[in-house]
């Protein structure tokens, strides 16, 4: 099963066994969010939005305040630049300022190549600033099922930051441990893909290299696994993100070097707009952008 | 201020009954009597020097909503003293959120303008303003509950509450919008800030509209005839009669509504019982605030 099809049954069983709802725009329209939303178009759970992107927030959030523990759906990550406001305004702060349970299940989609200035990479850096939400990227099938337990056990809105090319994968994918790499790789979201693959290159020329995969971005926790292959990772780490290096991957970094005293770097999207040319493009780093970042941390020292 | 026709139907107030415009006023009453006594804490320093937001001059509306349109969810901003005790939340539990205390009705996390009721389904509001509409849209539609949002004239020429109440069409959602229209944006009038008017925004979405002035026995009526055809859009003009922050005052107000229905109701031969109720509600308020105003320890 990929991970479209998981996110499909599980919403599939929202809507039907927990009248649950999923609200946003285009639902129905061709490919049903890439296959992980079901083809039931006449259900009444199934909230089609006018294509409003300052107001479909608001009302997700009055759903979950009616109990309905909504899947609000953001078909291209950088939309949210709109669509957060009430995220992060009222769902994530209702529970400190009057008690209430604001549950949304916030599936922000990365579209990430050839989608131009607004709709490329994720955005997940200017929701992990804000106070009481929750921000993970999962990409396998476990992973999804995993994210969606911890929502459906917790009361406070989650945002999930997607790619498109997570929806394909029909496998796990573990981390990879030595005990003496030459470097640890951190990935996040669709970064992970390039990094494994960078990681066969880098072993060839021999560099041995650790990844551990990022998928709870907040809160970020520096498990001991994470203290223990940093500490025995001779050139430290590096942190690869989907999004701008300002946001999410140096505030992890910092993190993990409080905890772990090796020096941790990061690449993400560059600091420039996308164009729509291909050569004009900003996506996530590539498997050669990684190669060399690594090497030149190796060959410096 | 936009006072043409504003004077009421007359004759309106004789078809409610005598217990319906006697429950009007206490609440009325209860409302002014209690911004005076918060104006009094807040002037006199006996009270945390926060951001505040008084609703006298729109008592009047609040109280004829809560009467027409009883038992919905509410969702408000900033400026909802008035609602709040006029649909039955603690004045007590306001008294003390506006101290900052942790028995205030938000813990003091809400202050003035992010107040909230849960005994009464009065939802907490942000502070970003308009948002209360698009969430209250979706509350109504999560819940299928009749529900009640209220805004002022500025807050109304948000994108999203406009997008809001489209879709609050379309979706045939139970809900009453109500715009609060004082005709300024802290000092600036409506006209400087746009052409359009917020019934013909609302009309032109489909849904029924209507410009009133805040006399309590027109907009009662009005209510009862929109409430099972809902949504619906009631842009209420009134007059604020302090500062938009604070309770500085610019002069008298171009009408006082409170008057106005005091002396209705005296012309509708209940002048004992509205000085009853003057007298009981300044009593009782002034009891509220008693220990604030006058701490004991002073009052030797």
């Amino acid at each position: 099963m990929t991970s479209a099809e998981t996110i499909r049954e599980i919403t599939r069983k929202h809507l039907t066994e927990n009248n649950g709802v999923i609200l946003g725009q285009c639902l129905s329209a061709v490919g049903w969010v890439g296959g992980t939303v079901p083809e039931i178009p006449d259900h009444p759970n199934m909230i089609e939005l006018s294509m409003d992107d300052t107001s479909g927030c608001g009302i997700a959030v009055g759903y979950a305040l009616a109990g309905r523990k909504p899947i609000f759906i953001c078909r291209y990550q950088g939309f949210m630049w709109y669509n957060a406001a009430d995220f992060v305004n009222y769902a994530a702060k209702a529970k400190e300022m009057w008690g209430y349970k604001v549950p949304i299940f916030i599936r922000s989609i990365a579209m990430e190549i050839g989608a131009g200035p607004v709709a490329g990479g994720s955005h997940h850096g200017m929701i992990m600033r804000m106070p009481g939400i929750p921000v993970c990227a999962p990409m396998t099938p476990e992973e999804y099922r995993s994210v969606w337990d911890y929502f459906m056990k917790h009361d406070e809105p989650l945002y999930v930051s997607e790619s498109r090319k997570g929806f394909a994968i029909n496998r796990e994918m573990p981390d990879i441990t030595h005990d003496n790499a030459d470097i640890t790789l951190l990935p996040i979201s669709s970064a992970r893909l390039n990094a494994f693959e960078a990681v066969k290159i880098l072993e060839k020329q021999g560099i041995k290299c650790n990844v551990i995969q990022l998928i709870w971005l907040k809160p970020f926790v520096v498990n001991d696994k994470m203290i223990d292959l940093l500490g025995n990772s001779r050139f430290g780490g590096i942190v690869i993100d989907t999004d701008y290096e300002n946001g999410a991957s140096k505030c992890i970094a910092f993190d993990i070097m409080q905890k772990t005293n090796k020096p941790t770097q990061v690449i993400g999207l560059e600091e420039r707009s996308a164009g729509f040319a291909p050569h004009l493009d900003n996506p996530p780093p590539s498997t050669e952008k990684i190669v060399n970042k690594v090497r030149q941390i190796v060959n410096r020292h | 201020m936009k006072s043409s026709g504003l004077s009421g139907t007359k004759g309106l107030s004789k078809m409610f009954s005598k217990e319906t415009s006697l429950q009007l006023f206490k609440k009325i009453c209860l409302c002014r009597n209690f911004e005076l006594n918060v104006k009094k804490a807040f002037d006199t320093g006996r009270m945390p020097k926060i951001f505040i937001y008084l609703s006298l001059g729109q008592e009047s509306a609040a109280a004829a909503l809560s009467l027409a349109f009883p038992d919905v969810a509410q969702f408000s901003q900033h400026r909802a003293h008035s609602l709040y005790l006029c649909y039955g939340g603690s004045p007590q539990k306001l008294r003390d959120e506006l101290l900052g205390l942790p028995i205030g009705c938000a813990g003091g996390m809400g202050g003035s303008a992010s107040i909230h009721s849960p005994e009464t389904r009065m939802f907490g509001h942000d502070g970003h303003m308009g948002t209360q509409v698009k969430i209250g849209l979706g509350y109504a539609l999560g819940s299928n509950e009749k529900t009640l949002i209220t805004m002022g004239d500025a807050s109304a020429e948000e994108g999203y509450v406009l997008g809001a109440m489209g879709e609050a069409v379309t979706k045939k959602a139970p809900v009453l919008f109500v715009c609060m229209d004082n005709n300024l944006s802290i000092l600036t009038e409506v006209k400087v800030r746009r052409s359009w008017t917020m019934v013909d925004e609302a009309m032109a979405k489909g849904m029924p509209a209507y410009d009133l002035p805040d006399d309590p026995w027109i907009i009662m009526h009005l209510v009862e005839r929109v409430r099972n055809n809902l949504p619906a859009f009631l842009n209420i003009h009134y007059c604020r009669e302090l500062w938009h922050g604070g309770t500085g005052c610019d002069g008298p107000p171009e009408w006082n509504r409170y008057e106005l229905v005091k002396t209705e109701l005296i012309l509708l031969g209940f002048q004992q019982e509205v000085r009853e109720i003057e007298n009981s509600a300044a009593h009782y308020v002034e009891n509220l605030w008693e220990d604030v105003l006058y701490p004991i320890k002073e009052r030797a």
